[in-house]
């Protein structure tokens, strides 16, 4: 082994790369002395994380990841000073840029890429560890399902004794992950109320792991999240101990449910749309109380809590507003629907569709996509990014008319093309993917209507 | 009005890459020339009636969901193979594809049995053969044309001496990274590890499909079929192509 150079010269250097990489105008440096870290020293981190008084907390979930960790980061701020990577860099490099850059932090607190979660795990040896969700994402990138699942589980397996094992229990894969560990913590929906009618297309995990049959759902939430049961009582949903019940969706702009616990229930009500955001705070939740805290603090925590980064964000462009929502697969772009259904039905649209590695390069989840629930009030599409010609197709095989349809993959030009289409007073609708929403970001940053991500707490 | 009749196989466990844009094409194309595609969706242990279908298509799945679809498929080999040779036009991609042939075998040296529709064996590789691909057919002698998709695959596909692939790769690796060939077809059956989904950007092959399955419902040679703009497609194929060549996989 060779010896390990002087941590603190490591994280000063680190540091001053970061810092030159912004002045630079290199974009965020949110990785860079991260991966620079790693570079030098792959066991920094395990050391970094080793000095944080309170521990680490983890994140990851195939959807999201990042805004229930930003949920967490809102409950804990008063308790403890957060390392926290806020803007979405999740991979090991990510995890340590953060560490890096929170000095006298006492909690670290990170959101996690599903792929990079077994090494984090290993490498920080965390308290507590929250398990979200599992849906089909990216095939070209992290493998089938199964194999991420496989490895969660072997990863789980190895956490130390002492670590809370926080999961969605409506999800059967992880459920089965959750129940092989004693302690772990189950949180889910509990209101058939807001329950889909029927399981969506492109469900995953609906075979019960034993015998292969359907599962019976009493209620499916999310894709495959719900009440699920094997027919032949292998295996059924675990009784949960946080859960959201009495949910009220109010469109694009709230959602509110009671917040149930052992310690008691208080109501919620969450400044952000749709069911998915429900179990973001649910799952927030209860990785909270896994760290100690109480059920009043949760719950303002919650009440305190905006959009993280792009996910959902509202931008005042003039007289106009642009509503930006990011899609990235099929589960999370189905519910985004669903919550532009609820709300005000779109009559102008710009889809973007980009096919770099963070948006996977395969793009045919977008036919898994249920965009259909949005055509009848729909007037105009403006398709763009590199492969705008593959989501119009999409459109226009689901039953959009051809003359309703433009092509334009260029971002600022499609930008102002939604905005023009867009009446005065109005709100235009965004739906781009990871760096479509990175590069409309930069057009609306160089206008100065929004600021830099890296800004941003 | 002519209703054609597809038997979709197991949608429920095989739809991993998008298939239902597959459906979704040929559903479109017909309507826009007048007919109605009536899908059925066949699940595990449901029969298939040989004569009912005029286009039969499969589509890939998961590990998991491979395993639990081969053995009813076996079940099904017999009036599969009897619709075949009524003359049922076939479209399978990627698992489907694989089951399609003789068997696959699996990195444990695990066998699942096929139904030998096709002349060709499926063995597991370590590495997946993941990325953008191109390849070139000649269905009709003389008439060459291309198809982009995207291929991810593990299984390396050999086809018996003989055997006549879907085409020629272009860029990208294809049935097993080696031979140069991607897909199969045996008179109307065509299997390929091409999806994206497949027919969106190579409408060519979805009217193909369609005139077969024509064919097989109204007695006859295939139709021509009334030709459409296409134009957002010829824009997705170009795209598709470019990134083929760009970053497809090596051989």
């Amino acid at each position: 082994m060779r010896p390990s150079p002087p941590l603190a010269l490591e994280v000063a250097l680190a540091r001053g790369v970061g810092a030159l990489s912004r002045r630079l105008g290199a974009g965020g440096g949110t990785t860079i002395p991260g991966a620079l870290l790693a570079r030098l020293d792959p066991e920094a981190i395990d050391r970094l994380a080793a000095r944080l008084p309170a521990g680490t907390a983890l994140v990851s979930a195939t959807n999201g990841k990042t805004t229930t960790a930003a949920m967490a980061a809102e409950i804990l701020r008063p308790r403890w000073r957060l390392a926290h990577n806020a803007a979405g860099a999740n991979l090991v490099s990510g995890v340590a840029a953060a560490l890096l850059a929170a000095r006298d932090a006492e909690l670290g607190l990170f959101e996690v890429d599903e792929g990079a979660l077994p090494e984090v795990l290993q490498r920080v040896r965390p308290r507590a560890v929250c398990l979200g969700n599992l849906f089909r994402d990216q095939l070209d990138r992290y493998g089938e399902l199964e194999r991420v699942a496989a490895r969660w589980h072997e990863a789980a397996d190895e956490l130390p004794a002492e670590a809370r094992l926080v999961y969605n229990a409506d999800d059967p894969r992880l459920a089965a992950v959750g129940a092989a560990r004693g302690g772990s913590v189950a949180f889910g929906l509990d209101d058939p109320r807001v329950a889909r009618p029927a399981l969506q297309h492109a469900a995953d995990s609906i075979y019960c792991l034993r015998c292969g049959a359907p599962f019976a759902y009493a209620a499916a939430y999310v894709g495959h999240l719900g009440d699920y049961r094997c027919p032949h009582g292998h295996q059924e949903r675990p009784p949960l101990e946080v859960a959201a019940r009495d949910v009220t969706l109010q469109g694009l702009d709230r959602t509110a449910f009671l917040l149930a616990t052992p310690e008691g229930s208080r109501r919620v009500e969450l400044a952000l749309p749709g069911l998915y955001n429900v179990y973001n705070a649910v799952a927030a939740a209860a990785l909270a109380r896994a760290l100690g805290a109480g059920l009043e603090e949760i719950a303002s925590g919650l009440e305190r809590v905006s959009a993280a980064f792009g996910r959902f964000e509202r931008i005042t462009a003039g007289e106009k507003r642009v509503l930006l929502l990011l899609i990235k697969n099929p589960a999370g772009a189905n519910e985004v629907v669903r919550t532009l259904v609820d709300g005000d039905s779109p009559r102008v649209l710009v889809a973007a569709l980009n096919d770099e590695i963070a948006d996977g390069r395969d793009v045919s989840w977008i036919w898994d996509v249920d965009f259909e629930p949005l055509l009848p009030g729909l007037e105009r599409l403006v398709a763009s990014g590199s492969r705008a010609a593959e989501l119009a197709l999409r459109f226009r095989y689901g039953g959009l008319a051809a003359t309703a349809i433009e092509v334009e993959p260029e971002l600022a030009r499609a930008l102002d093309r939604g905005l023009e289409l867009t009446p005065p007073g109005g709100e235009l609708v965004v739906l781009p993917t990871y760096t479509a929403l990175l590069g409309l970001r930069g057009v609306l940053a160089a206008r100065g209507l929004v600021r830099p991500y890296w800004e941003r707490r | 009005m002519t209703a054609i009749r597809v038997a979709h196989l197991y949608p429920e466990y095989l739809n991993i890459y998008a298939d239902r844009g597959n459906i979704a094409v040929l559903a479109r194309r017909a309507e826009w020339r007048g007919h109605e595609l009536r899908v059925t969706p066949i699940g595990l242990g449901e029969p298939l009636a040989p004569g009912e279908y005029d286009l039969v298509y499969v589509g890939g799945g998961q590990d998991r969901e491979q395993v639990l679809v081969a053995a009813d498929l076996v079940r099904k080999a017999d009036a599969l193979h009897e619709a075949v040779a009524g003359g049922a036009a076939v479209l399978a991609v990627c698992g489907g594809y694989q089951l399609l042939g003789r068997g696959y075998r699996d990195l444990q040296g695990e066998d699942l049995p096929g139904i030998g529709l096709l002349p060709l064996e499926t063995v597991a590789g370590q590495r997946r053969l993941i990325g953008d691909a191109l390849i070139e057919c000649e269905l009709e002698p003389g008439v060459r044309r291309t198809l982009a998709g995207f291929e991810n695959h593990a299984g390396r596909t050999r086809l018996d001496p003989g055997a006549e692939p879907l085409g020629r790769v272009l860029a990208g690796f294809g049935n097993d990274g080696e031979s140069g060939f991607e897909g199969c077809r045996a008179g109307r059956v065509i299997g390929t590890y091409l999806h994206g989904p497949l027919l969106p950007r190579n409408p060519w092959l979805a009217d193909t499909l369609l005139a077969q399955a024509l064919a097989h419902r109204l007695g006859g040679e295939p139709p021509q079929l009334e030709p459409l703009p296409d134009e957002l497609e010829r824009l997705a194929h170009e795209v598709a192509a470019a990134r083929a060549y760009a970053r497809g996989g090596r051989r």
